[in-house]
């Protein structure tokens, strides 16, 4: 069937399922692995050079965990990520990432599958784990400023009736326009805090890593 | 990067290997999660006192477990904060019942991984007071940062506190003689040269042969300024002259005065500015009667040092003196 010129077709899927979740956080961990030095590098020029080593121990221990819980139900999945990462990361970003994957998954208690409203709600408790436990603002030059804008393309998307990978991918444009915003910024938080106006011209390195995180999210996800 | 280990991965661990081998009279490691316990913990009816952190900083936090100081510590990758499960079971391993005291550096990991443990104790039924130690004065704009960074007063307070505890007060007199030390205490620091983390292989910052940092931290965190090198006296001004208008220290004060190492600068020098130090006190009416000298909390290899003053009274004399025997210091037994 020849689809109508100007009528959307849903060809691509419209849920995200147990294996999509699995497939992401395992994909990040590559991901990770691959950008472990970049990540590092970024974390050199305003912190302490430790952002890609120690985000690659967590996930690494991450993705030898999942098998164990692949066969159990989103919330779970990503309670175990998120409680794993609590305890093998360290620093600033365990317990951050780690109120990510745990926020996400007590919004997702009992779903069996999650629409574009659900991954929304999500990111959205993540977000508020987020600030809840860093204790920074927008504007920090922290991940929030790649993730904040995210939410918000998520949220303009639904308003669109966007499907969920034109949602996802727009998200992650929205992820990757906010970690370039944090280069001018001077950091209030976390270690880039200490060198004042010196933090400026420099990403930041956890947007970094949360950009790098959602368009996992728009590759794996989206592709169903 | 010319190191003596084996594994950049395997240097926390084959350390602390090495450390509970050498020291098992005095302390007990656990490696899963990591944290070294004193041999006797739990002391009955004794408060607990833990502190941790990155690791990178020894004697720091582990070499001072033992009797009259540190209950557990618990160590972290490099430079990078330990978890809440080690600070968890740490605290499990230590509650004689009089609950446990966290002794914190302020750096945002820290905070939060401490935070997140001391949630997780409390609901597993221990008591649980938290004193963060913010005492680096080169952090000049505290409201649009973490604020200012914990130095060389942790070890001072780590001390002063543990004897407190030995003395089998309670958990709110624990944390109160604590926080007197934290509120009386100021440090500032500089180095000489950068330091090289194992897992990450270079330098931490680069700075020239002929260029020193003055204000830094413990990680290899930028300080106030930087610029050629000075002869000690003039360093050792730069140091004490933020440290002393700051608290303000008043003249008639009585204080501790710590000059320590960060690593990779020989006693012989920390003496030069022992002795300058020691000269500016003198000169704003400082009467110093307790001192400490050398490598207590470092960077790794960095050269460099960091002075401390801490304001006495009679009950922090009394508990500086109190007897001690930790692997990293050990005096009155």
């Amino acid at each position: 069937m020849t689809p109508a010129i100007g009528k959307r077709v849903h060809m691509e899927p419209q849920t995200i399922h147990r294996e999509d979740i699995v497939r992401w956080i395992n994909d990040f961990a590559q991901v990770v692995a691959v950008n472990r030095d970049h990540l590092t590098e970024l974390d050199a020029a305003i912190g302490d050079g430790d952002h890609g080593v120690n985000m690659d121990r967590g996930f690494r221990a991450v993705a030898a965990k999942l098998p164990s819980v692949g066969d159990k139900d989103i919330a779970q999945i990503l309670k175990t990520t998120g409680m794993t990462l609590v305890s093998t990361v360290g620093g600033a970003s365990g317990p951050l990432y780690g109120a990510f994957f745990l926020q996400e998954a007590l919004s997702s208690a009992g779903k069996e599958e999650l629409s574009l409203t659900d991954w929304i709600a999500m990111l959205e408790a993540a977000l508020n784990g987020i600030i809840a436990r860093g204790k920074a603002a927008i504007g920090d030059k922290t991940m929030l400023d790649a993730l904040a804008p995210a939410l918000q393309a998520l949220k303009d998307a639904a308003i669109r009736n966007a499907t969920l990978a034109e949602a996802l991918t727009q998200s992650a444009d929205a992820a990757q326009d906010g970690m370039q915003a944090t280069i001018p910024l001077v950091a209030r938080k976390g270690r880039a805090s200490y060198l004042g106006e010196r933090s400026a011209g420099h990403i930041d390195p956890g947007a970094a890593s949360m950009y790098l995180l959602l368009k996992t999210a728009a590759s794996t996800l989206a592709s169903g | 990067m010319k190191k003596l280990i084996n594994r950049a991965d395997d240097v926390v661990r084959e350390s602390l290997e090495g450390f509970a081998a050498a020291h098992a009279g005095m302390v007990r490691v656990n490696f899963d999660p990591i944290y070294v316990a004193r041999i006797d913990a739990p002391v009955r009816g004794k408060v607990g006192v833990i502190s941790g952190g990155g690791s990178g900083h020894e004697p720091l936090h582990c070499g001072y477990v033992g009797m009259g100081m540190l209950d557990a510590a618990c160590p972290g990758a490099i430079f990078t904060s330990p978890t809440p499960d080690q600070m968890l079971e740490a605290s499990k391993a230590v509650d004689g019942g009089a609950g446990v005291l966290h002794i914190i550096k302020n750096y945002t990991g820290d905070l939060m991984n401490f935070e997140m443990a001391a949630e997780l104790a409390r609901s597993e039924g221990i008591e649980i007071d938290t004193v963060i130690i913010d005492d680096d004065v080169a952090v000049t704009n505290s409201l649009y940062t973490a604020g200012r960074r914990g130095v060389g007063l942790t070890v001072l307070a780590e001390k002063i506190t543990g004897a407190a505890a030995e003395e089998r007060r309670s958990l709110k007199e624990v944390g109160d003689i604590c926080r007197q030390v934290k509120d009386w205490g100021r440090s500032m620091g500089m180095a000489l040269t950068s330091c090289t983390a194992p897992h990450i292989g270079h330098a931490m910052f680069e700075l020239p042969d002929d260029e020193m940092e003055i204000g830094i931290g413990i990680h290899g965190e930028p300080g106030r300024k930087r610029m050629p090198v000075q002869p000690a006296d003039e360093i050792t001004d730069m140091l004490m002259e933020p440290i002393i208008s700051d608290l303000p220290y008043r003249r008639g004060d009585e204080v501790l005065l710590f000059v320590n190492g960060m690593g990779g600068t020989p006693l012989s020098e920390l003496y030069i500015v022992y002795r300058r130090a020691a000269e500016i006190a003198a000169q704003h009416g400082l009467k110093v009667v307790r001192s400490l000298v050398g490598p207590y909390i470092t960077s790794l290899e960095m050269a460099g040092c960091s002075i401390t003053l801490l304001k006495m009274d009679e009950t922090l004399l009394k508990l500086w003196d109190a007897p001690i025997k930790t692997p990293g210091l050990r005096w009155g037994i």
